[in-house]
């Protein structure tokens, strides 16, 4: 129980402390890395409390395709204007009542989740879900949600299907003097097309390019 | 003092487990050069030490006494953590492979989940050796390492759908086991095909070293990089391969199982024919590599997304109605 707890404060304080540091670091380079070592360590504490299953997939899903984008962005973004420090500049003043104003809706309603949590265990029926230990994560995972919950589920699939479909119509248009090769066209070349035999004369040459 | 016993147990361990794979990166890139070479109708190294055996040794400690530089507008601490990420990521992922339905450090419920995430954050040592290095050729390289490694990481997603529909588990000792009767590579052999090119794009092999493409981008992402930080990028690159190999071995070619399960060949251990299977396909690896071309840019993404992914979905979609309508589908 003590490597356990040891285990659980490690990763927990690494996960706030990275928390923390993706919002206060100055390189935005910096801040992705932090939010990459914060997904692990949570990941780390999914693994911990047994849902291996998830920890898993938040490694592969978050850390290995979500944060990769976010570095390629972040990794475009020009350096040198990166330097000049966005909290303390008047453009950011106005940004902060809107940030604060957010982040307390946020909070109240963590609050208002774990409440209801704790006070209200009924709202959860943990004998019906995750709590049969007889099976693995994975199999108690995947008979509630591809059974009670196969409705949502495939809505959830729908909704992050449009969302890329809608990303990539947004970004998708036709641009001019674009060089684009044909594979077809590539293929069937024949030799004849691209080869011609000359005879050279003396003191005449060739000319290529016409 | 029982914590004691327990963490010095399994150091003892993770040492037996990973001397040997760091001893057999070094012996397998003296294969890879050697059948390089034969192809080429070369002999490849063969001075030091019998055969050449004594190589990658002597290369490793050229690579020790050499001088680690660092380019003065890196930015240090990323430039200096990406070869340990590497090398890191290539190395715990040995973790879950089983030797033999005993010999496995952790036998994990998700084992085949947990190769597929620490390959998926292979990407990082690349993308942080590019960006710290500061120079443009290392940066190039790393994006296009990044965009290559994320694409190809889906197809194989897809193509270990396929393996996990027959087995109904996602324990690599379950993997091998369902594979008794019959290895994956003979029902699902297209899918061992795109996995084998997959591996080759994963693992930035030719034909698709495109990162690291010489005539393009001097090194990719290790042109700033020397002494030990570069071999330590290059072990990794090779432990990678392996286990891309080892990855093969278990989900198409029956893991430690012995091909035949008569008499004298029950009597050779799982770790042996293990070996033999990873041994095979990295020649293939190898092989490929000397007659193969390297391929362009845009057609490498274009036979990452527009053939593997579609065909090995249609792939899931086959396996998975076969095995519903012949009531096939496993259940435990």
């Amino acid at each position: 129980m003590i490597a356990h707890s040891i285990f659980f404060y490690t990763f927990s304080i690494i996960a706030v402390i990275s928390a923390i540091m993706v919002t206060v670091s100055k390189n935005t380079v910096h801040s992705v890395f932090f939010l990459i070592l914060d997904f692990i360590s949570i990941s780390c504490l999914f693994i911990m409390i047994g849902a291996e299953f998830l920890g898993m997939i938040m490694l592969i899903v978050y850390v290995g395709a979500v944060a990769v984008l976010f570095l390629f962005v972040v990794m475009m973004l020009n350096v040198a204007q990166q330097k000049n420090q966005w909290f303390a500049s008047e453009a950011s003043s106005k940004h902060i009542p809107v940030g604060l104003i957010i982040s307390t809706i946020i909070f109240f309603e963590l609050i208002i989740v774990i409440g209801g949590w704790k006070y209200k265990p009924d709202l959860f029926d943990i004998n019906n879900t995750t709590n049969n230990f007889s099976v693995s994560n994975t199999h108690s995972l995947g008979q509630v949600l591809y059974t009670d919950y196969i409705h949502v589920f495939q809505l959830s699939g729908m909704i992050l299907l449009v969302a890329m479909i809608g990303a990539i119509v947004l970004t998708f248009r036709k641009r001019e003097g674009v060089k684009k090769q044909s594979y077809l066209k590539q293929i069937s070349r024949e030799r004849s097309e691209g080869v011609e035999v000359l005879d050279v004369e003396t003191n005449k040459g060739v000319k290529i390019d016409d | 003092m029982e914590y004691f016993n327990i963490v010095f147990l399994e150091v003892y361990k993770i040492l037996f487990l990973l001397v040997p794979v760091l001893v057999s990166v070094a012996m397998i890139v003296w294969l890879d050069r050697r059948v390089w070479a034969f192809v080429q109708k070369r002999q490849g190294p063969n001075v030091v030490g019998p055969f050449g055996l004594l190589q990658s040794l002597a290369d490793a400690l050229k690579y020790i006494f050499k001088e680690i530089i660092i380019p003065s507008t890196s930015n240090k601490v990323i430039f200096i953590l990406a070869p340990i990420v590497t090398m890191t990521l290539a190395l715990i992922s040995w973790a879950v492979i089983p030797f033999s339905a005993t010999m496995v450090l952790a036998d994990i419920n998700v084992g085949i989940l947990y190769l597929f995430a620490v390959s998926s954050l292979g990407v990082y040592g690349i993308i942080m050796g590019g960006w710290a290095s500061n120079s443009k050729y290392p940066f190039l390289g790393a994006i296009r390492s990044a965009a290559q490694m994320v694409s190809y990481e889906v197809s194989i997603g897809v193509i270990i759908i396929n393996v996990l529909l027959c087995v109904g588990s996602l324990n690599l000792n379950d993997i091998v086991e369902a594979q008794q009767n019959l290895w994956f590579i003979i029902p699902l052999f297209p899918m061992f095909v795109i996995f084998f090119i997959s591996a080759l794009a994963e693992t930035n092999r030719p034909p698709f070293d495109l990162p690291e493409a010489e005539a393009e981008l001097v090194a990719g992402y290790q042109t700033e990089y020397s002494g030990m930080m570069y071999a330590m990028f290059w072990l990794g690159e090779y432990a990678n391969i392996l286990l891309m190999c080892a990855m093969g071995a278990i989900l198409f070619l029956g893991g430690w199982m012995s091909p035949i399960e008569i008499y004298p060949f029950t009597l050779v251990p799982g770790a042996i024919w293990l070996i033999l299977k990873i041994l095979l396909l990295f020649i293939l690896f190898a092989l490929v590599k000397a007659i193969v071309p390297r391929y362009r840019y845009d057609q490498l993404m274009r036979l990452g997304w527009k053939v593997f992914l579609p065909l090995s979905l249609t792939w899931v979609v086959l396996t998975s109605s076969y095995l519903f309508y012949f009531n096939l589908l496993p259940t435990n």
